[in-house]
């Protein structure tokens, strides 16, 4: 911890970043995200467990961006997330500071992208034995059961989108559920407009989730929304061997096809 | 009561389907009325969400069809299309919609007998699955 605030000093007083977006300490046992723009603030900045946002998401948010060239401290899905929107050319790495911390809590250097690819690749990225058995619970239920069950889940939906406001790979500034000629979401959150709300943010993701589990910890209703997208993110690594998060260079594997590509139900 | 009728939407591509269904009329193959065709130009086109709209409005089933690999008259739209369903229908299977009411072929502008062949059967698989009930009756749920 004393490390990454110094650290973290070191980057504001050189002007090698003029923002720090590090985690600090929130209500309860929480943590929150904190902006620290002098050195002298940077004795807030905390690192435990409890901090678990994807705190990439903050670089596409146009207030975010007002403050000055970021330096940005990350775990894991945080670099999986940077590395994806670098892919999608949306950050650059000249524009950004990675205060890189390992899973067991030890900073790392990483001065250029090349090295975070090179952490990301020694990470285990399969799913953890309790998302496997989430997973697992609701592939084992029949058709009419999975059905009934994700009726009631996304029933609790209230279209906050709060999953979308707190995923760093939802970012498009005109996102489709905000257009309205044609009306191609209902507006309302009845069962209709939930359930293609959900399948339509779980699609947009396919090929391009993190597996943060942002999604699900944003969610006032407590809905297992990362769940669709572990589920999304499985398929795609079986059928093309894709993982998103990867590469600065990476591919979208829903851009990109093999002619060899092989599936079992197109007659 | 008169026999269950199913309505099914079919999504066709305009190059290869289409033309493969013209093909059908004009040699007076027949097959099944309940099928209604979406012209749209290339199945690269199709959204996944046009699927679920038409089951919005009340689809029973749905076809889904265009140019064989290789033969896309865009070179690879279909190409495309190929791996967005196969992500696609992993996703409904998982919530819980029905795939045997989804069905994908690849049908020439030459294949007028497969199309009718094609429609045939996946209108006799529909009508013994009946209508799209628990689909239907959660959607409406809320709605006046």
């Amino acid at each position: 911890m004393e490390e990454l605030r110094k650290k973290a000093r070191e980057a504001l007083a050189s002007g090698a970043a003029q923002v720090v977006l590090g985690y600090g300490k929130g209500s309860g046992k929480k943590a929150r995200a904190v902006f620290i723009r002098k050195p002298d603030q940077a004795d807030k900045l905390i690192l435990d467990d409890s901090c678990v946002q994807n705190l990439a998401v903050y670089l596409k948010k146009p207030e975010v961006r007002a403050l000055g060239k970021p330096a940005i401290v990350s775990r894991l899905p945080t670099m999986r997330a940077l590395l994806q929107l670098a892919s999608e050319n949306q950050v650059a790495e000249k524009d950004l500071l990675v205060l890189g911390v390992s899973h067991d809590g030890k900073l790392l250097d990483l001065p250029e992208f090349k090295a975070m690819e090179d952490y990301v690749a020694t990470a285990p990225l399969e799913l953890t034995a309790e998302e496997r058995a989430e997973l697992d619970k609701i592939q084992k239920l029949s058709l009419d059961e999975r059905w009934r069950y994700w009726q009631e889940q996304f029933a609790k939906c209230v279209k906050c989108y709060a999953c979308r406001a707190a995923c760093p790979l939802c970012y498009c500034a005109n996102c489709l559920a905000e257009c309205n000629q044609p009306q191609w979401l209902p507006v309302p959150s009845h069962q209709r407009g939930n359930l293609e709300w959900h399948i339509i943010r779980a699609m947009h993701l396919a090929g391009r989730c993190v597996s943060c589990g942002d999604c699900s910890r944003a969610c006032p209703a407590g809905i297992p929304l990362h769940l669709l997208n572990r589920k999304l993110a499985e398929e795609l690594f079986r059928n093309f061997k894709s993982r998103a998060g990867m590469s600065a260079k990476g591919e979208y594997a829903l851009g990109v096809f093999k002619p060899e590509d092989k599936e079992n139900f197109i007659k | 009561m008169s026999e269950f009728e199913p309505k099914i939407i079919a999504f066709v591509c305009n190059w290869c389907t289409y033309a493969g269904a013209d093909l059908t009329g004009t040699s007076r193959i027949k097959y099944a009325s309940n099928v209604r065709m979406v012209r749209l130009p290339c199945t690269g086109r199709i959204d996944f969400m046009l699927l679920l709209k038409a089951f919005d409005q009340g689809a029973d089933g749905i076809i889904v069809s265009g140019c064989h690999p290789g033969d896309c008259h865009y070179t690879a739209g279909n190409f495309h299309a190929r791996r967005r369903w196969m992500v696609f229908r992993e996703l409904l299977d998982f919530i819980g919609i029905d795939l045997r009411r989804i069905h994908f072929a690849w049908i020439s502008a030459a294949e007028g007998g497969k199309f009718a062949e094609f429609v045939n059967q996946v209108t006799g698989e529909i009508k013994k699955l009946g209508p799209y009930e628990s689909f239907q009756k959660a959607m409406s749920a809320g709605i006046e």
